[in-house]
């Protein structure tokens, strides 16, 4: 069995994020890049579906620029089996449909049984990639999972919706995404590490993958960005200290304020 | 006049309450139209009701398994009714899960754009402007379609009013058998017990505890406010970490984004990362006995006191003005 | 332009990770990361109760490769000085009571086995030590014999082919809770190390209570009644106190790091302390004397590190003498000690709680001046190298 996770490095949260208004998109120099948290979750419940199995692999697959490939190197350490990177300087600014488009080509013809993926990403919080991979591969999509299990030819899991979650099964081959919720990833170990170097890492360009340059970034993307305005500070209003009646004030201020 | 299709969710014929707002937004680009999934023999009165809340044609589509299979449904049968629509300007859906993963997939069947998590909509000569957060609210993007037809998830309490009533013409789809792969609920465990307060993302207000609630027995009063306030109920990692409340009530940077008319937030000290996910509610009241909780940095109304003698007398209070009468507003 | 983001630390200032290799860097994130999720949460309830999990985090430990990694072979991670030192620097920016648990896990109790024990005694604990599952102390020290261990009262007597061990060790760090001792006795023939499994009859480790200091670490007192052991116990390797010395200096070398991770766990948080209290309506941060304290505590601390730095790469060529490891752990808990007081300062009164790791830290590294070689021994140490003149005694 074949599984693929999908890895993106994004600007740590706890960092200070910026969007550059220039650009219109991510300021990647303003905060630490690091593997999307999520993302650790992906690889954790393909090592988990590994050690489970016999004869799994799990190739870890990113598309981003060339310091990316710290988020493969970690999926590697943590026990992933290879790397695919798609690096090309024309992917900046890319979209979900483009990223998508990207993705499915990289995957497509490498007979994925399943394709994991974190259901959103930090930065770009679109959580659209694995639905549209699994429209555009024809896979099942069976996403935001807090567990997952493959038996048979078929994966299950547990996804989480507003209020509770369902259970749901997909045929294989299928695309799954996991939620935060999911099994927590483990930490690399300092021999994985060190094998990390030795395992296969494919670079890849867009014309490798057979796909045109000329559709690719920002100034080609289906959706397009016209303008980003950082949103004012919000400021702080009254403050007042409890003199036994604080309860009441608040009362009356959402009563102003016509909130109540 | 170009239609632009809303999907309207519903659970067994209720609607969801974003359906009104996705068609009032509808308006602003063009004729509102909506698409029905359902299981045959269900939801006979949705029609009209859609029409009431100002739909000018319904696509139905009755699919066997309407509710046990996952997303596809939607997706066939809002790229039918794209067909059979023939002129459409756009298609909005809301930001349930259900929803945005259907428009995502929607989006590359036809060749069009995702725009997600859209907080205001306009009509432009050259197509839609689409107002989106990005960072917890900390920028404001202006996006646009740049090519085909743009699919559109709206924020709930993104756009105020509603659209004129009309008189629904009932139009089925027959998407055909669904030929897509399809992953199948074989079970729910859906909150019935709490089904009476409002879903946390569309609600109107929303009342948060954090970790200064100090126990999960303690958060039973952040339940109470909620309920005393018709609110959803939310709660910060902290307070879910520390195993107060379910996970699937967290606000946050990792949890889910609101932006309510008035977010309370409660023994919360508001980290960046909780702030991230209430900073675009428009009113922010916070009680917090510590002063320099950064929480205050962003409260409309902010109290220094400790929750467990303030909240119990503003309930006390709302509890008495609702008593009186009906609120204005 | 106003100042945006958050300014460099002192060890980024220096440019320390330019020093770095890329596995080096991994290892020391990997660490990092561990005791953010795992350590750091807990480590104020674990020194106020004055407890540990050890025995889970002996495995969490093990299962990433911390214990003995800088041994080969036996299951053990063999990684390179310089990565050890940087994981004792990470454990020791979160407690060194946790820094501890994998220094006497890993270069007392796991070195002296590697270093001079039998192939069946390396067979027997190396690879259950290294994952976590065995625990090991190891006994030096007794109540009136710290710096002078060659006056050591525990004596083991021969009895036909058996060894009967009787004595007291004291200040043992992990004792209640090992599988396995490194017990060092005067013999007739000299000092001699044994390894003694902790449920062997007459041996007991009561534990250490009313410390002050490393309180999220286990110590222990060892009694030894009659510990009868069989030939095979003994070391055959350690035939003197040089090796008892020896597994010392491995331990030291460790500290040499580590102590500067409670100092930059210190100087970091009174910096972001600094910057964001405000005193007469500024920052503290922008005040001369802070700012003199700051400066002249992360000139120490990278000062510190490129000392350890070039100490590990010596000791990857297998060029490191003794003498320097004293230069090293005299200078770095030395300075690690006056940078975690001088932090207390900046954070007032706020320095003396648990709430900030700064106080936790300057009385953890009271035992660290201390153990493994106190200041005044190490100075002395430095003292003989540099005049040829003992002046222990």
């Amino acid at each position: 069995m074949k599984i693929a996770v999908l890895v993106k490095q994004v600007p740590d949260t706890y960092g200070d994020r910026r969007m550059d208004p220039a650009t219109r998109t991510v300021d990647r120099g303003s905060a630490d890049p690091v593997i999307d948290e999520i993302n650790e979750r992906a690889v954790e419940a393909a090592l988990q579906i590994k050690e489970a199995g016999d004869g799994v692999t799990v190739t870890a697959v990113t598309m981003g620029p060339v310091r990316a490939v710290e988020a493969l190197r970690k999926a590697l350490a943590m026990g992933a089996d290879s790397a695919v990177h798609i690096c090309d300087d024309t992917l900046a600014g890319s979209d979900a449909m483009q990223t998508s488009e990207v993705l499915a080509a990289a995957l497509a013809g490498r007979d994925f049984d399943l394709v994991i993926a974190g259901n959103e990403s930090t930065d770009g919080r679109t959580a659209a990639v694995p639905a549209m991979l699994a429209e555009r591969l024809g896979m099942a999509q069976l996403t935001f999972l807090r567990t997952v299990t493959v038996s048979g030819g078929s994966v299950s899991g547990e996804r989480m919706t507003g209020n509770g979650y369902v259970e749901a099964q997909a045929p294989l081959p299928a695309v799954v995404s996991v939620t935060e919720q999911s099994a927590e990833p483990r930490f690399p170990k300092f021999r994985g590490i060190m094998a990390a170097k030795k395992k296969p890492l494919q670079t890849l360009t867009l014309a490798e993958l057979g796909l045109p340059g000329g559709e690719a970034g920002g100034e080609n993307s289906w959706s397009r960005v016209l303008d980003v305005t950082a949103r004012p500070a919000r400021t702080a209003g009254t403050v007042v200290t409890d003199d036994g009646t604080a309860g009441t004030q608040v009362a009356e201020y959402l009563a102003a304020a016509k909130l109540i | 006049m170009s239609q632009v299709l809303v999907l309207a969710e519903h659970v067994q014929g209720e609607l969801k309450n974003n359906v009104a707002e996705l068609l009032a937004a509808a308006a602003r680009l063009g004729e509102p139209a909506a698409v029905v999934v359902r299981q045959p023999g269900t939801g006979a009165q949705l029609t009209a009701r859609l029409g009431e809340l100002g739909a000018a044609a319904v696509y139905v589509a009755d699919v066997e398994e309407a509710d046990a299979l996952l997303v596809t449904p939607q997706v066939a049968a809002l790229a039918a009714a794209v067909a059979a629509a023939g002129d459409v300007s756009a298609v909005l859906v809301g930001t349930s899960i259900d929803s945005r993963e259907a428009a995502a997939r929607l989006a590359v069947r036809l060749g069009a754009a995702f725009l997600s998590d859209v907080v205001d909509l306009a009509a432009a000569p050259d197509g839609v402007r689409a107002t989106q957060q990005a960072f917890g609210g900390a920028y404001t993007v202006t996006a646009t379609a740049a090519r085909g037809i743009p699919v559109i998830s709206l924020r709930p309490n993104s756009v105020p009013g509603t659209a004129p009533a009309a008189q629904a013409q009932e139009i089925r789809l027959a998407p055909g058998p669904n030929m897509a792969a399809a992953a199948r609920i074989t079970a729910r465990h859906e909150g019935q017990a709490v089904s009476t307060r409002p879903e946390l993302t569309a609600a109107d207000i929303v009342v948060s505890g954090g970790r200064g609630l100090g126990s999960a027995e303690n958060f039973v009063l952040v339940e109470q406010l909620a309920d005393a306030l018709g609110a959803a109920v939310g709660a910060s990692r902290a307070a879910v970490d520390a195993g107060y409340c379910a996970h699937t009530m967290q606000v946050g940077q990792t949890g889910t984004t609101v932006s309510p008319n008035l977010y309370l937030a409660l023994g919360i000290s508001g980290a960046i990362q909780h702030r991230a996910g209430m900073q675009s509610a428009k009113t922010i009241v916070a009680i917090n006995k510590d002063p320099g909780a950064p929480i205050f940095e962003i409260a409309d109304f902010g109290v220094v006191g400790d929750v467990f003698t303030v909240v119990p007398q503003l309930i006390e209070a709302v509890n008495a003005r609702q008593a009186v009468g009906s609120p204005a507003g | 332009m106003a100042r945006t983001g958050t300014p460099p630390t002192a060890l980024e200032l220096f440019g320390i990770d330019g020093l770095l290799s890329d596995d080096e860097l991994a290892i020391r994130q990997t660490v990092r990361e561990y005791c953010d999720g795992k350590i750091r949460p807990h480590l104020a309830d674990w020194f106020e109760a004055g407890s540990l999990p050890a025995r889970e985090l002996a495995r969490e430990l093990g299962s990433l490769g911390a214990l003995g990694m800088h041994l080969e072979g036996y299951g053990c991670a063999g990684m390179s000085a310089t990565a050890y030192g940087l994981a004792c620097l990470e454990l020791e920016a979160a407690d060194s009571g946790i820094r501890s648990l994998v220094s006497v896990q890993g270069s007392l109790a796991m070195y002296a086995i590697w270093a001079y024990g039998s192939e069946e005694q390396k067979q027997e604990w190396l690879p259950r030590m290294a994952s976590g599952e065995a625990i090991g102390c190891f006994g030096l020290t007794e109540p009136d014999h710290g710096s002078n261990p060659s006056g050591m009262r525990t004596y083991a007597k021969q009895d036909g082919d058996d060894w009967i061990l009787n004595g007291t060790k004291m200040w043992i760090t992990n004792g209640s809770i090992a599988q396995v001792a490194v017990v060092w006795a005067a013999t007739d023939d000299g000092v001699r190390g044994f390894v003694v499994p902790t449920d062997t009859p007459g041996f007991s480790a009561p534990e250490i209570k009313k410390k002050l200091s490393l309180r999220a670490s286990v110590t222990s007192e060892l009694v030894l009644d009659s510990v009868r052991l069989p030939a095979s116990a003994m070391l055959p390797e350690a035939t003197s106190l040089r090796a008892p010395l020896g597994c010392l200096n491995e331990a030291r070398f460790g500290i040499v790091f580590g102590a500067l991770g409670a100092a930059r766990e210190c100087l970091e948080t009174a910096t972001a302390y600094a910057r964001e209290r405000e005193v007469f309506d500024k920052p503290l941060a922008g005040f001369q004397l802070t700012q003199e304290k700051l400066a002249n505590m992360a000139l120490e601390l990278g000062k510190g590190m490129l000392l350890a730095l070039h100490l590990a790469r010596l000791k990857e060529q297998h060029a490191l003498a003794p003498e320097q490891v004293s230069l090293g752990k005299l200078n770095n808990v030395r300075e690690a000690i006056r940078i975690a007081r001088e932090c207390r300062t900046i954070l007032g009164a706020n320095g003396i709680s648990l709430e900030y790791p700064v106080i936790r830290h300057a009385n953890n590294l009271e035992s660290v001046l201390t153990y493994e070689g106190t200041s005044e021994v190490h100075t002395l140490v430095i003292g003989q190298a540099l005049t040829g003149l003992p002046a222990f005694r």
